[in-house]
């Protein structure tokens, strides 16, 4: 294990003889160990001191929307922040620093898990307040059109937040004004323990009610990483060429409860046999059973990539646990810019 | 020094600093009408247009969102809302997003978005389009908040908010924009955090903000002629708020009368007192005097509202309190606001 700078994205792993198809198995796996290994630690050890929501089961999301970025490209995301930010190559020791309230921390230990941030790796903030992070994608989308920039801004949320106001002022802001912005919905079917069916009226999917906004929107099978990473690129594509904004509905479904790392099918509000159902579409299975035909040693590098993430993961905690706390000293650092303080 | 209006300054400011940062850009509900914001961005669209001078939908909680979003990548939004009661929309992203930024993702740099609300008080206005709302903003760190009184501090602070990297929330009471003042020619920046003798006097300190400056200078005056000396201090930014000059002038006049154009509790009149009490309290020769709003919305008619807003004689009225002695043959003094002129 190398080290790398906090803040600094790992270099590309360039001994894979992987393909791009195989990539994408590769940077799927790597999160699902990393947030195991994680969970495993939160749940014994009790001393990751920040809510914490996993992407167990929905990875391929995160992972075929930003392989149809590039560096330049700005990512925002709400409270399931952990897949989306190594997915943009956030940097891993950083994350699991940040986690366990370290210095080393990428945001220094004031931010914890749904404060993410690697400014060099292109992922520009997560933050937990119900879609507040989707106009900060709008904004920074439009700033990048208004400097003649190519870059493109993508902005992950959830079924619920579509729930939110701020999710329709947003689409009809950067619809009005051609904002280069990807709407990012992983839409996992519950808010918490409420289901969707409860929450949005029956009838019109939430694809529909962006497109009757004049968007270009698609419905897309969020555990299909190829599908995911397909329609992300038309989505990319379409906002560098300036032809306005773009929305992605991903259906997936997180495997664990909402916030923290159990299993949550004895919580009452969701059937065993519906969790074990969507386990069957694991989506790095399907990736993995998409390409055999065309890589048969693919379930070889599966294994070895599940044996170096998963030492990788360890190691990031190694690291964490051993970096510094933040000095109680520097408690107001930052509060406020050092110039005028 | 030429003399401007109030809202000539915020023009000026506004407009000098499009020119020297290209990133600068205003943002609000019908800042390219006719009327331009009260005047205050009728030149910046005119020599900028809608490039830069940006008519947003009714959506105030996105668009303080898509300005933080906008700042976090390269661009210093001038958000102008007409009536600062619409603020109460955009609260999450101005408190959870904006005043946290920099903070919360471990000090690599904040989100510089400006926020100019317009209080419309007066002229039947009502509760909830009389409101100034600088305490509420006031209450979390990572923001500054200022209630620039005079034309230079107008254009001043604004200088400096656009200039630098904290958001900051201007509060503008829109009976100020008529009055006018001396204002510097050049874009020259107001520190926050800074306020400002707006008139010495030795025997009560009256601290004021916004257009509460005016009415206690008013007030001054009138007492001045019962040979009682006022002193008027400006805060001028109430966060950072200027602890010392306030501190020094109760030291010396053991008096001391806070003027607000908002609520007594919990606002700006309770930190001035509690700034008070906690620094200089043995030199306090008599309580602390809180000149506000009663506790009630805003009504609508002319005489309740007329009550409802505490004017120069309020400040007059506390004052003589203070010094123990009673208003006499005193006339009653209009306020700042009495003229205005509709039509709303």
């Amino acid at each position: 294990m190398t080290t790398t700078p906090v803040g600094v994205a790992p270099a590309p792993d360039t001994v894979d003889p992987a393909g791009p198809d195989a990539a994408l198995i590769r940077d799927m796996v790597r999160i699902r160990c990393v947030e195991e290994e994680l969970c495993d630690r939160y749940r014994d050890d009790q001393e990751m001191r920040t809510p914490t929501h996993f992407s167990i089961g929905q990875e391929a999301t995160a992972v075929g929307v930003c392989a149809a970025t590039g560096p330049d490209d700005l990512v925002f995301t709400g409270h399931r922040s952990h897949a989306p930010y190594l997915a943009k190559g956030g940097d891993l020791r950083a994350m699991v620093a940040e986690l366990y309230g370290r210095e080393a921390g990428c945001a220094r230990g004031r931010g914890g898990s749904i404060h993410l941030i690697d400014r060099a790796a292109g992922f520009a903030g997560s933050a937990a307040i119900l879609g507040e992070m989707i106009p900060v994608g709008v904004g920074a989308g439009w700033s990048a059109a208004l400097r003649g920039r190519s870059s493109v801004a993508l902005t992950f949320f959830g079924d619920g937040a579509t729930e939110e106001g701020v999710f329709h002022e947003s689409i009809n802001f950067a619809q009005v004004h051609r904002v280069p912005v990807v709407f990012v919905c992983e839409n996992n079917l519950y808010s918490i323990s409420s289901p969707l069916r409860q929450r949005q009226p029956a009838g019109s999917t939430i694809t529909d009610r962006v497109a009757a906004y004049g968007l270009w929107a698609r419905s897309v099978d969020g555990n299909d990483v190829y599908a995911v990473r397909a329609a992300a690129r038309a989505a990319v594509a379409r906002c560098r060429e300036g032809a306005g904004p773009a929305f992605l509905e991903l259906h997936t479904y997180r495997w664990r409860e909402h916030v923290g790392p159990g299993w949550d099918h004895d919580h009452g509000y969701r059937a065993k046999e519906e969790i074990d159902d969507w386990i069957a579409r694991c989506p790095i299975r399907r990736a993995t059973d998409a390409i055999r035909d065309a890589e048969p040693r693919v379930d070889d590098w599966v294994r070895q990539w599940e044996q170096r993430y998963r030492e990788e993961a360890r190691a990031a905690v190694r690291f964490a646990r051993a970096a510094a706390w933040p000095s109680v000293a520097n408690l107001l650092d930052g509060a406020y810019e050092t110039v005028g303080r | 020094m030429r003399e401007l209006t109030y809202w000539q300054a915020i023009s000026e400011a506004t407009m000098q600093c499009m020119a020297d940062d290209p990133s600068v850009l205003v943002l609000g509900e019908g800042v390219d009408d006719h009327k331009g914001t009260f005047g205050t961005t009728k030149a910046a669209y005119e020599r900028y247009g809608a490039a830069r001078v940006v008519d947003v939908p009714n959506s105030e909680n996105a668009c303080a969102g898509i300005a933080i979003g906008a700042a976090a990548n390269g661009l210093r939004p001038l958000v102008v809302h007409t009536r600062a009661d619409f603020m109460f929309l955009a609260l999450d992203v101005m408190v959870n997003l904006a005043a946290k930024w920099r903070y919360m993702y471990g000090d690599q740099g904040g989100v510089p978005v400006v926020t100019r609300g317009v209080v419309g008080r007066g002229w039947g206005q009502g509760a909830t389009h009389s409101q100034s709302p600088h305490a509420t903003f006031a209450h979390y760190a990572g923001l500054y908040v200022a209630t620039p009184a005079s034309p230079a501090d107008a254009k001043g602070l604004l200088v400096t908010a656009l200039r630098g990297d904290t958001p900051v929330v201007l509060i503008e009471n829109r009976n100020l924009y008529p009055l006018t003042g001396p204002v510097p020619e050049e874009p020259e920046p107001v520190p926050f955090g800074v306020g400002r003798i707006a008139r010495a006097g030795d025997d009560v300190t009256v601290v004021a903000a916004s257009l509460m400056v005016h009415e206690a200078e008013r007030a001054a005056e009138q007492l001045a002629a019962r040979g009682i000396s006022v002193e008027v201090v400006d805060v001028r930014s109430i966060r950072p708020l200027d602890e010392r000059i306030i501190c020094e002038s109760v030291a010396r006049t053991g008096r001391l009368v806070v003027a607000d154009t908002s609520w007594a509790r919990y606002g700006l009149a309770a930190e001035v007192a509690a700034v008070v009490a906690e620094n200089v309290p043995e030199t306090l020769r008599a309580p602390v005097r809180r000149v506000a709003l009663p506790d009630s919305p805003a009504p609508v008619s002319w005489p309740l509202e007329e009550a409802f807003h505490p004017g120069a004689d309020a400040v007059v009225e506390a004052c003589l309190a203070l010094v123990g002695d009673d208003r006499g043959s005193l006339p009653r003094l209009s306020s700042v606001a009495a003229e205005f002129h509709g039509p709303y």
